[in-house]
């Protein structure tokens, strides 16, 4: 039935096709899941005893709607030591409800009817839809295995056209664990400059970074003009649930996101800003998280390997992203059939974009006695498919 | 990683599983099995791994045990200070730790038994009655929440949805 209660642009976003599966393994209580897109982590008991402080001491009231300025300034000064550049706290960093609302403000604020944004697939779901809903056009580029799904910036040049405003970076990448080295970024930044665009960076993985240090585009030499920077604290400080990120560049671009945030959001919960002032102190726990997760990606690289799953090694964020092509399935076969057969989740790769057939996305923020007991599992499903 | 990196997330790992398998340790690390075998054995030949224990939650092993925290004021002896009477301490099997300590008392004993009134003699036989000794406060410990680093009860586990984009 075709109603015109809902608007054209929103119906033709494409619904998750895949959302029955999601149920099942949603259902299935003993499933071990590797489907999940957050840390199995706890969120530090410092950081939550700070929240509950705020609560006692009535801290319930609206913020500014940029955010709290303390949390600003913090902020400013935690880019400035561990990103190398500087914003100012008063008009150039905006606190957002999460990564999501802010990638959702910056499209918004910058895109004219018609306006391209170059996004790399395999990504994370809600870029080309949020362009859509802001009135832009998505244009894809596929990342490749072979170049480790680094997004070559020879791919960007090749889908320029008059209509290109953006680019969207998102690295360490969900859903493959890939990284870019900061001679990488800097390829792209020529690129960048060189056609006049702006970069939509999305960095919230970026303190998950095992080999190297993560390099902050908008800290290359011309980009923090041409760049809106986002980042969060959901990944690295496990604080998904608390809805809280924030987005950094220059002034007419961020006050351009404040006007619309006001209108929409007013402000982040005022909650989870208390709680994570607290979070920035706590770098300890933060360190100590991330080698936990770099002896997990070890266990789980290699013993997806071993299992003979061949295995491209992600170098940030908490993903894996094998291929199952020697199995002869599709990514959503395979990961229904792993479902139903062993009790273990795994996302399709086909989720993140038509160039993620062909793989599965397998989170390892879980316990090291689960990945062993997952490969396990794949090994015994492996071998009942006549793959190994 | 350096050496000296490359021994300490070892450590790390032991600390947290000592009974992992060396293979997993391995990949953990980016090493070969037999270096992380080697590795760890030069740890153990240097002391610095002392031994490997397990955690045991007495209550849920229902086993009775009383142990009992006691601060000993100790008359130090000129040129040897508290070594020896601590070390006299440490001797007994009753004794599971023996620690010098900062403010009003000296040194921080604890002792374990079968029943409060066996703790009670001990303290009152060996440790009181040692000449250097001159007061003692007996605390008994009455419940254990947290012990190097292991919180006792069901530790918290995150609630998350199954699937996660």
């Amino acid at each position: 039935m075709n109603s015109n209660r809902v608007a054209d642009r929103v119906r033709e976003i494409e619904g998750s096709g895949i959302r029955k599966f999601f149920d099942i393994a949603q259902q299935m209580e003993e499933a071990i899941s590797l489907g999940v897109g957050e840390p199995d982590f706890v969120t530090p008991w410092s950081i939550r005893e700070a929240c509950i402080f705020s609560l006692e001491k009535g801290y319930t009231s609206y913020t500014s709607n940029w955010g709290l300025l303390e949390l600003r300034e913090m902020l400013s000064d935690k880019m400035y030591n561990e990103d190398s550049v500087y914003y100012e706290p008063e008009g150039e960093i905006l606190i957002t409800t999460g990564v999501s609302e802010a990638s959702d403000l910056a499209l918004r604020a910058i895109l004219n009817p018609g306006d391209e944004v170059i996004i790399h697939e395999p990504s994370y779901v809600s870029y080309k839809p949020c362009t859509v809903f802001a009135g832009g056009v998505p244009v894809c580029v596929a990342t490749e295995v072979e170049n480790e799904f680094k997004l070559q910036a020879e791919e960007i040049e090749e889908k320029i056209t008059e209509h290109t405003k953006a680019v969207v970076l998102n690295y360490p990448n969900n859903p493959t664990g890939a990284t870019l080295s900061r001679k990488d970024l800097e390829e792209i930044a020529d690129v960048v400059n060189e056609h006049d665009l702006l970069v939509i960076s999305d960095e919230v993985y970026g303190k998950l970074t095992y080999e190297g240090k993560h390099t902050c585009f908008s800290s290359l030499n011309g980009m923090r003009d041409r760049t809106i920077l986002l980042n969060g604290f959901s990944k690295a400080y496990a604080m998904t649930g608390w809805r809280l990120g924030y987005a950094a560049g220059n002034k007419e671009i961020i006050e351009a996101m404040m006007k619309i945030h006001q209108y929409v959001m007013m402000c982040a919960p005022i909650t989870a800003q208390m709680a994570a002032m607290e979070a920035l102190r706590c770098n300890d726990e933060v360190e100590r998280m991330v080698s936990e997760y770099n002896r997990r990606r070890r266990l789980m690289v290699e013993g997806l390997r071993e299992i003979g799953l061949s295995c491209f090694e992600p170098k940030g964020a908490f993903y894996t992203f094998p291929s199952i092509v020697s199995t002869g399935l599709t990514s959503e076969e395979f990961a229904k059939r792993l479902l139903l057969e062993e009790k273990v989740v795994v996302i399709p790769g086909s989720v993140f974009g038509a160039c993620g057939e062909g793989f599965i996305r397998c989170a390892y923020a879980v316990s090291q006695y689960e990945i062993k007991e997952v490969l396990e599992r794949m090994r015994r499903f492996l071998e009942r498919h006549h793959v190994v | 990683m350096k050496e000296e990196e490359e021994e300490e997330e070892i450590l790390k790992i032991l600390e947290g599983n000592a009974r992992i398998a060396d293979k997993e340790i391995a990949r953990m690390v980016g090493l070969k099995e037999e270096e992380v075998k080697q590795i760890i054995s030069e740890l153990e030949n240097r002391g610095v791994i002392r031994k490997y224990k397990a955690v045991i939650n007495p209550e849920k092993a229902g086993i009775e045990t009383v142990h009992a925290l006691i601060d000993v004021k100790v008359g130090p002896e000129r040129d040897t200070g508290y070594d020896p009477v601590a070390e006299r301490i440490v001797r007994f099997p009753e004794v599971k730790s023996v620690r010098l300590i900062s403010g009003e008392y000296d040194l921080s004993v604890l002792v374990g038994g079968n029943t409060m009134r066996e703790v009670a003699y001990f303290v009152a036989e060996k440790i009181s009655s040692l000449e250097q000794v001159r007061n003692t406060v007996t605390h008994f410990l009455l419940k254990t929440y947290k012990e190097n680093g292991e919180i006792y009860e069901e530790e918290e586990k995150v609630k998350r949805l199954a699937v996660t984009l």
